[in-house]
């Protein structure tokens, strides 16, 4: 399989989780993975991606523009940041709930996401947007959106990985008492991603 | 064999224990922080394994276990070598008995550095051999091999990964019954291991003849490679580090260009490159950070005449700052071939995006400091000097708090400096307790001896947060995994004698006004210990309420810029994912109408 999954949204969401479990579930389908992630100064509330590449042709670690099957948004405005990785007929998945800048809040500029949600779903031939605070109101928080937006992207189809390879890896790479919950949250978003299936 | 999927460091780290290492040093630092770690959480019997306290102690703690014969492993940031550069330079002339790799990262963009200096110039400086992997692969066969060439040639080696190797992930296959190479011991022989003029003489004009040895060692080592070599193909991309990744990846459509790596760009593998070169009338390098490459092969071309036409840095078709990728890497391409493309665009009015720069957490009790000595020293004169740490962030708006930073240690120094050129002003110097130890420590006896008006604010958050939370002399856990002293700033202090020293938790926000006053009244050194534990080490408390009274003047928010207070629906609201209920923004509500959190 070819395939390459951006994930992306802002320091402290949890994104790096949401690359290893992809990463480790296609090198148990047998797959070629390499892939990279945003560490440093940025975690502190930046803008961080992680860039997972499947298959042999993948020498350079990140992403290169316009080859990106997938985005994996946890931010509206992340998702818009990074169009430029995406593929001509590439899908965007994509939470709707903002996380606003503090400079965002200084101005009070009102910036909620919505302008970027209406861009994507304008431009891009396949978005679907989630509603994170869905999950949270289900789960309780809203860190495990992380696990969900796998669900979601599962399925609908674009992971191109087998469910259950998928949860073989939250059972064995997920701190021991949130693996019911997280396998909650993947299922909740496997719910929703087969309702937007196309 | 073990098979793992790890990120480039750990290639690193695991490619050192299998061979055999025995000491392990370095001072944290990004892109290069999780060698370390990842050495202290797999097995290491035996092997010495610590954080010294900055990068020179680091390089001289290994220093000794080379000379006993041990292999050893040194780790730092591409600016730590600045730091370690000194046991260094008088090492690569002594040279080594055991194996020395000392691994130094460097950072093109730069994404999380002060510099985009280049180790492998850095090598050629010190005149020792600097390996640079293009993978994470690359980068765990380099790190063995850069012990076996270590140990035949008698001197220290770099192994110089960037970024995007450091931070990559691959499947590394390894053997896990690693145990540490058996050495023979120091043997003393003052003729070799005390430097002196003598000494560096007739070693220096050894070394120029031995990396001569070397240079054509490396012609035949395997990451000095050639693909796509066609008799017929009369262009070439040479290429070093992770651009070659990128190279690879841009030529797979394009099978007519040779493809050159040089894995050891010091020294020179003259004679590999002399004959990947033959026939080719032009070349193209495309390497980050300096030409380094590209004016190696000039110096080829006017030494052995060749008739080749180099391109790269130098004639504009690479950039000559910040990072490549395959797309950078594509555009050199097609201007080196006369290919006039433009980037296709495919979205196009992309509406305004977010600023994100990174902030200070949600709680950070550096904010609280700063906002009471900005309170403190409202409509006073002062200057205030920052350093290398999370609270370099204080920089940012609203804080507004961080008028230099320079360099590790350099706030506590450069606070002196301005207050010698300005009398009337106050001076203060912001430094985390991790930088305290790695390099305030003489700026503080510089300020005594030196009788300087001073006021240095030490940010005691009990750990190195911005590099990802790591130990440090002053809180009691080391990597050999034993609970010891703390060093005891305060006591430190006294020793020095400071005669003003003042402990007060950041987060009193009152206690902590007033001590910065206080300390402005009185004349000579004062150092305030701001102690309060960074809030990613200790639980967190339940988020403060607003209750009724809350006007939404947003006084909180243009003061404080805490990003756990947001605007909703015009309304200032709590984001209750974020607080962690350190209530200063309670403290200075004008209108009293957050509703403290209470400890728990
Ligand atoms: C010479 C040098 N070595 C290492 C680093 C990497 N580095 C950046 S900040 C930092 C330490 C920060 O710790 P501390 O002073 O305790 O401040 P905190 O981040 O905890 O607020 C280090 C080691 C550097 N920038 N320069
Ligand atoms: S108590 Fe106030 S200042 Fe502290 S984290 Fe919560 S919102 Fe921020
Ligand atoms: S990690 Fe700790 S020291 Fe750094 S900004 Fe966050 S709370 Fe402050």
């Amino acid at each position: 399989m070819n395939k390459d999954i951006l994930i992306c949204g802002v320091g402290g969401q949890g994104t790096v989780l949401a690359s290893k479990l992809i990463a480790s579930a296609a090198m148990s389908e047998n797959n070629i993975v390499h892939s990279a992630e945003t560490i440093g100064m940025a975690q502190r509330g930046g803008s961080v991606t992680s860039h997972v590449r499947i298959g042999q042709n993948a020498f350079s670690p990140l992403i290169p523009d316009h080859c990106a099957d997938l985005i994996l948004s946890f931010e509206p405005a992340e998702a818009v940041r990074n169009l430029k990785f995406l593929k001509k007929d590439g899908a965007v998945i994509v939470n709707s709930q903002p996380i606003k800048p503090i400079t965002e809040t200084l101005d009070n500029t009102g910036y909620d996401g919505s302008n970027m949600i209406e861009y994507l779903k304008q431009n891009c031939k396949t978005c679907i947007v989630v509603d994170g605070k869905y999950f949270s109101d289900n789960l309780g928080s809203s860190k495990f959106f992380n696990i969900a937006i796998l669900g979601v992207a599962c399925g609908a189809n674009k992971l191109g990985l087998d469910k259950d390879s998928l949860i073989k890896q939250i059972e064995t790479k997920v701190k021991e008492k949130f693996v019911e919950v997280n396998k909650k949250a993947f299922e909740l978003g496997i719910k929703i991603g087969e309702q937007n299936a196309a | 064999m073990k098979k793992d999927y790890v990120m480039g460091n750990s290639a690193i780290a695991l490619g050192a224990l299998s061979a055999g290492v025995k000491v392990v040093c370095g001072y944290p630092g990004t892109p290069s922080t999780e060698i370390i770690e990842t050495i202290f959480r797999v097995p290491h019997d035996n092997v010495h394994l610590e954080w010294s306290v900055n990068e020179k102690v680091a390089m001289e703690v290994a220093t000794s276990a080379a000379y006993s014969g041990a292999r050893s492993l040194v780790t730092m940031k591409q600016v730590g070598l600045n730091v370690a550069s000194d046991p260094l330079m008088s090492l690569a002339y002594v040279g080594v008995k055991g194996g020395m790799v000392i691994v130094v990262a460097d950072d093109p963009g730069p994404i999380s550095s002060q510099t985009e200096q280049d180790t492998r110039a850095f090598a050629n400086f010190c005149r020792i051999p600097v390996f640079d992997p293009a993978s994470p692969e690359q980068a765990f066969q380099m790190v063995q091999d850069a012990f076996l060439y270590s140990e035949k040639y008698h001197t220290p080696v770099i192994l110089r990964p960037t970024t995007r190797v450091c931070h990559a992930y691959a499947s590394i296959e390894f053997n896990e019954n690693y145990c540490v190479k058996p050495y023979e011991g120091f043997v003393k022989d003052s003729s070799k291991w005390v430097i002196f003029p003598k000494l560096s003489f007739a070693n220096h004009a050894m070394i120029e003849k031995r990396n001569v040895t070397i240079g054509n060692d490396f012609s035949s080592y395997k990451f000095n490679c050639v693909t796509n070599a066609k008799a017929s193909s009369k262009k070439a991309v040479i290429a070093t580090g992770d651009s070659y990744a990128y190279a690879k990846e841009a030529l797979l459509e394009n099978q007519e260009i040779t493809l050159i790596q040089v894995g050891t760009p010091h020294p020179l593998p003259e004679n590999f490159l002399l004959k990947a070169l033959e026939g080719i009338d032009d070349v193209l390098c495309i390497e980050e950070l300096s030409p380094y490459i590209e004016n190696e092969v000039l110096r080829l071309c006017g030494k052995h005449h060749l008739k080749l036409n180099v391109y790269g840095k130098n004639t504009s078709h690479v950039a000559l700052s910040g990072e490549n990728s395959v797309q950078s890497v594509k555009r050199s391409i097609n201007k080196f071939l006369g290919i006039d493309k433009t980037d296709d665009i495919a979205f196009e009015n992309i509406p305004n995006l977010p600023i994100r720069p990174p902030v200070l957490c949600a709680g950070c009790p550096h904010r609280a400091a700063f906002y009471a000595v900005k309170v403190a020293m409202k409509n006073k004169k002062s200057y205030f000097c920052g350093d290398i740490g999370c609270y370099t962030l204080g920089n940012a708006k609203p804080l507004d708090m961080v008028d230099t930073c320079l360099c590790m240690g350099g706030g506590v120094t450069m606070s002196q400096g301005f207050n010698f050129v300005d009398k009337e002003a106050t001076s203060f110097a912001f430094i985390g307790d991790s930088t305290f130890f790695a390099s305030g420590l003489t700026g503080v006896v510089n300020a005594v001896y030196n009788e300087a008006n001073v006021i240095i604010c030490i940010l005691d958050n009990s750990t190195t947060a911005m590099t990802g939370h790591q130990p440090h002399p002053g809180t009691g856990f080391n990597l050999m995994g034993n609970f010891v002293d703390k060093v005891d700033i305060s006591k430190v202090l006294e020793g020095i004698g400071v005669n003003t020293i003042v402990t007060v938790n950041p987060l009193d926000f009152k206690a902590s006004v007033d001590a910065v006053k206080d300390c402005a009244s009185i004349k000579g050194v004062k150092v305030i210990i701001f102690k309060a534990p960074c809030i990613s080490i200790v639980k967190p408390h339940k988020p403060v309420k607003f209750t009724q009274k809350c006007n939404s003047c947003r006084v909180c928010i243009k003061k404080l810029g805490c990003p756990a207070i947001i605007m909703n629906e015009g309304k200032v609201a709590i984001d209750t994912s974020l607080c962690v209920g350190c209530n200063l923004c309670a403290q200075i509500c004008p209108r009293k109408s957050i509703e403290e959190s209470k400890c728990e």
